[in-house]
């Protein structure tokens, strides 16, 4: 063993080596994204890793690694499991032979989603039972003994941290690499009675299942991720709180300041420990939920109540205690708890600050997806138009001044939205904008849906040679693989031209005249139509110099940052200013000033 | 030793690193750490903050209002926002340098820091103000505000780690070649001038 300062994504990371995991794959999205990289990074001899094209390709090697009785870890975030729902819904009637565990991890808020979706829900919908860590160090032991749940009881196994557990630091005792355990898998096995789900396995499995859930409950009840904390000097009689995830933490903090009232710490959330509840319950006469998302304890409790005839009332998001979403702080907890216990928190006291800057992120400095959103604004400007966005760095393209994302709704979905408004409307330019990693993950389909029914419309993959807002991992169009193979890239021209489309450009949206003239000639061809925008990200290419403004050229009229937002660019003394630390010498800037005051910088190449 | 520090900024500023090496810091002193900060979005300057808790008897991660033992402030408005996190008597450092949001410059308002700065003056009676621009000028990189912030964090005593921890952070979690300009960074609050 030894001492080690880690993400609650890393522990887990590492939780699954030691626990001899033999294949790991997923898709990134924030906040699962490092648990796979640190596989990756960490990876002892025989672990096969990958990212997966999409989360549902992931979770087919899952099956597929299982079936060969290997330990498979598949990770993704909550929106990631929509994608995976089918074979994980099937896998989980087939049952599994190597254990899965299929990290989803959860993101109240939401910080980085578009849904504030519970995959407890997810949990109790698909059968498969969920353990829910509360801190980095309980997802390290949780994620070992998921493996051993999973192949005692043949299903796959949820872990589901948040934000705040995925993405928070602790000192944690974790195991050498010598003291990991080997897990050789057997090998793949025909037996088509096992492995071919028909109606009739269907039926016979769904009855194994719900039978296995109700004695996993009964089970759970004695597990320590469920455990019942007591009361001592109780600041009430009582009254008790019940807790899951990050808020059990903001729970015990709440007890040392407020009061030890006892607290149902809730760790395995389904199969619901429900003799645990029961036990805890009777004792109470009002309990209050402390959970992020959706109320999955507080209606648990509800049911134990009424399931056992109980009086205890069960507070919570239900009766407005606590906030129906958003994430938990400690602050809210404290106040919670306090207000529970009749002793509402005194209001702090500070006078109002003055006005304070307003931030939504933005689009970096020199980031080429600027120059790409501005390059089709300026094409089509007067012209009748739905620009459709899509999920990842990109979306911000919908900030101002560009406001150039009309749409966005899902991964691939802009493809979509674009062909179908132009059904609707012949006479309206529609464009679909997708970044390369999101073409691969999700947009294939809808390219072979309009070429083949008849669509008219352009697709923009915005081609920045990286998954960006995740954290830079690679992809089909990368030419490397998390395992540090290079490999031969996916050709997004020559996938387009497969498929059937006969306009495809590659253009360098940093030369603003050529990229423009691209948008034009594609907006007048017929048909599906693609243009992909080329270059680096700019935290994977180096800067190519930074530009100034000349402030005996600048005349004042704000053009450059009316037109373009880059955060670099502000006004100061009837001036513009660039910033040297976040400028990157894209030039666009320079190509848009009147006057010619802006200099230094070029494309990248 | 107990110590909550808040670490906050603009995405962009070099918030993670910074509280990473005083986690580093810590753990080398068996100081029991926990942190938690943004990740994603926010990244691409927006506000960003760091919790670290340091000492024993910890369960969260994350800082309640009125916790806070140092607030690192790397922009002005921005410690101002999380002000409600300091405790009576707690010690805030912070940039003298605004970043202004794009919103702003849009809109054609100017955006400065001395409002907000006075408002600080006014309610924190342990304030230490860096005067960023000279410090980025003398250090000559664009890029350090997060040593220069914590070397001047230091200097206040309010971090509760000798410089020397600081200084084997760095070279055990920053590439080499970055050494001598990240300890010169880190050392310039604590040079006579
Ligand atoms: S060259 Fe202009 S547009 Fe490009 S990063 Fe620098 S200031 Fe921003
Ligand atoms: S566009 Fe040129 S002239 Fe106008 S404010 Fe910007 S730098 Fe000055």
């Amino acid at each position: 063993m030894h001492t080690a300062f880690l993400m609650g994504n890393e522990a887990i990371a590492l939780g699954a080596l030691a626990a001899g995991v033999n294949l790991v794959c997923g898709y990134p999205g924030t906040p699962s994204t490092e648990v796979l990289e640190t596989v990756a990074k960490n990876r002892t001899d025989g672990v096969y890793v990958e990212w997966s094209v999409n989360e549902k390709t992931a979770m087919e090697l899952a099956a597929g690694a299982s079936y060969s009785g290997a330990r498979v870890l598949v990770t993704m975030k909550q929106m990631g499991l929509n994608v995976a729902a089918d074979p994980l819904m099937c896998l989980e009637y087939i049952g599994v032979k190597g254990g899965v565990v299929v990290l989803v991890a959860d993101d109240p808020g939401p910080i980085s989603s578009q849904t504030e979706q519970d995959t407890r829900h997810f949990a109790a919908f698909s059968k498969v039972p969920c353990f829910d860590p509360s801190s980095a160090a309980e997802a390290y032991a949780m994620v070992q003994e998921a493996f051993e749940f999973s192949e005692k009881y043949g299903t796959p196994v949820f872990l589901r941290p948040t934000t705040r557990v995925s993405h928070g630091y602790a000192a944690l005792e974790v195991k050498d690499p010598e003291e990991y355990t080997r897990h050789i898998p057997a090998g793949f096995e025909k037996d088509p009675g096992r492995w071919v789900i028909f109606p009739r396995l269907s039926f016979a499995n769904h009855r194994k299942i719900e039978e296995r859930n109700e004695a996993l409950s009964g089970l759970l009840s004695e597990n320590p991720f469920n455990r019942a904390l007591p009361g001592e000097n109780a600041p009430a009689p009582r009254k008790g709180l019940a807790a899951g995830g990050i808020s059990f933490t903001y729970a015990m903090e709440a007890r040392e300041k407020l009061g030890k009232l006892p607290l149902l710490k809730v760790g395995v959330p389904f199969p619901f420990p429900e003799k645990l509840a029961l036990s805890f319950l009777s004792e109470l006469d009002e309990v209050l939920c402390l959970e992020e998302l959706d109320p999955v304890i507080e209606r648990h409790l509800i049911y134990v109540c009424g399931k056992y005839g109980l009086k205890t009332r069960i507070l919570g998001k239900q009766t407005g205690h606590m906030p129906l979403s958003g994430e938990n702080t400690r602050d809210l907890v404290n106040d919670a708890v306090s207000a529970f216990l009749g002793t509402p928190r005194r209001e702090e006291t500070l006078p109002p600050p003055p006005p304070l800057p307003v931030r939504p992120p933005v689009l970096c400095g020199g980031c080429p997806h600027r120059a790409s959103f501005y390059a089709v604004k300026q094409a089509m400007k007067g012209r009748k138009t739905i620009f459709c966005g899509d999920i990842g760095c990109y979306t911000l393209g919908n900030a101002k001044p560009l406001e150039m994302v009309d749409t966005c709704l899902c991964m691939g979905a802009g493809l979509g939205i674009a062909q179908a408004v132009n059904h609707l409307e012949p006479d309206r330019s529609c464009f679909a904008f997708v970044g390369d990693s999101t073409f691969f993950a999700s947009a294939l389909p809808g390219v072979v849906n309009a070429v083949y029914n008849q669509a008219s419309f352009t697709l923009v993959v915005l081609d920045n040679s990286t998954t960006a807002m995740t954290g830079h991992q690679p992809h089909p169009g990368t030419g490397r693989t998390v395992m540090g193979q290079a490999v031969d890239k996916v050709s997004i021209e020559n996938v387009l031209r497969g498929i059937g489309l006969t306009f495809v450009e590659t253009v360098d949206p940093l030369n603003l005249p050529a990229a423009v003239d691209a948008v034009k000639r594609a907006d007048a061809a017929p048909g599906v139509k693609a243009i992909i925008f080329r270059s680096p990200c700019i935290a994977l290419s180096r800067p190519t110099g930074r530009a100034v403004v000349d402030p005996g050229k600048c005349i004042g009229c704000r053009k450059c940052i009316r037109e373009i937002g880059c955060p670099a660019l502000s006004f100061a003394d009837g001036k513009a200013v660039i910033d040297p630390g976040q400028c990157t010498g894209c030039s666009l800037c320079g190509q848009i000033c009147p006057t010619g005051a802006i200099s230094g910088g070029e494309p990248h190449a | 030793m107990r110590k909550n520090i808040i670490l906050c900024g603009v995405g962009g500023q070099g918030t993670v690193l910074a509280s990473r090496l005083i986690s580093a810091a810590a753990m080398a002193r068996n100081i029991p750490v926990l942190s938690a900060e943004t990740i994603g979005m926010a990244q691409r300057g927006g506000s960003v903050f760091s919790h670290l808790r340091m000492g024993e008897g910890i369960y969260s991660p994350m800082i309640a209002r009125g916790e806070a033992d140092l607030l690192l402030g790397f922009e002005p408005g921005e410690a101002v926002r999380l002000l409600p996190f300091l405790r009576p008597g707690g010690q805030v450092v912070v940039s003298s340098r605004p970043v202004t949001p794009v919103m702003t410059a849009l809109s054609g308002e100017e955006y400065r820091a001395e409002p907000m700065l006075d408002y600080l003056k006014a309610r924190v009676p342990s304030l230490l103000v860096v005067d960023a621009e000279s410090a980025l000028r003398e250090v000559g990189s664009p890029r350090v505000l997060n040593l220069i912030l914590l070397g001047a964090a230091l200097k206040s005593g309010a971090l509760g780690l000798e410089e020397a921890d600081l200084q084997s952070a760095i070279r055990r979690l920053i590439p080499e070649k970055f050494h001598e300009l990240n300890l010169r960074a880190l050392h310039w609050a604590s040079e006579e001038r």
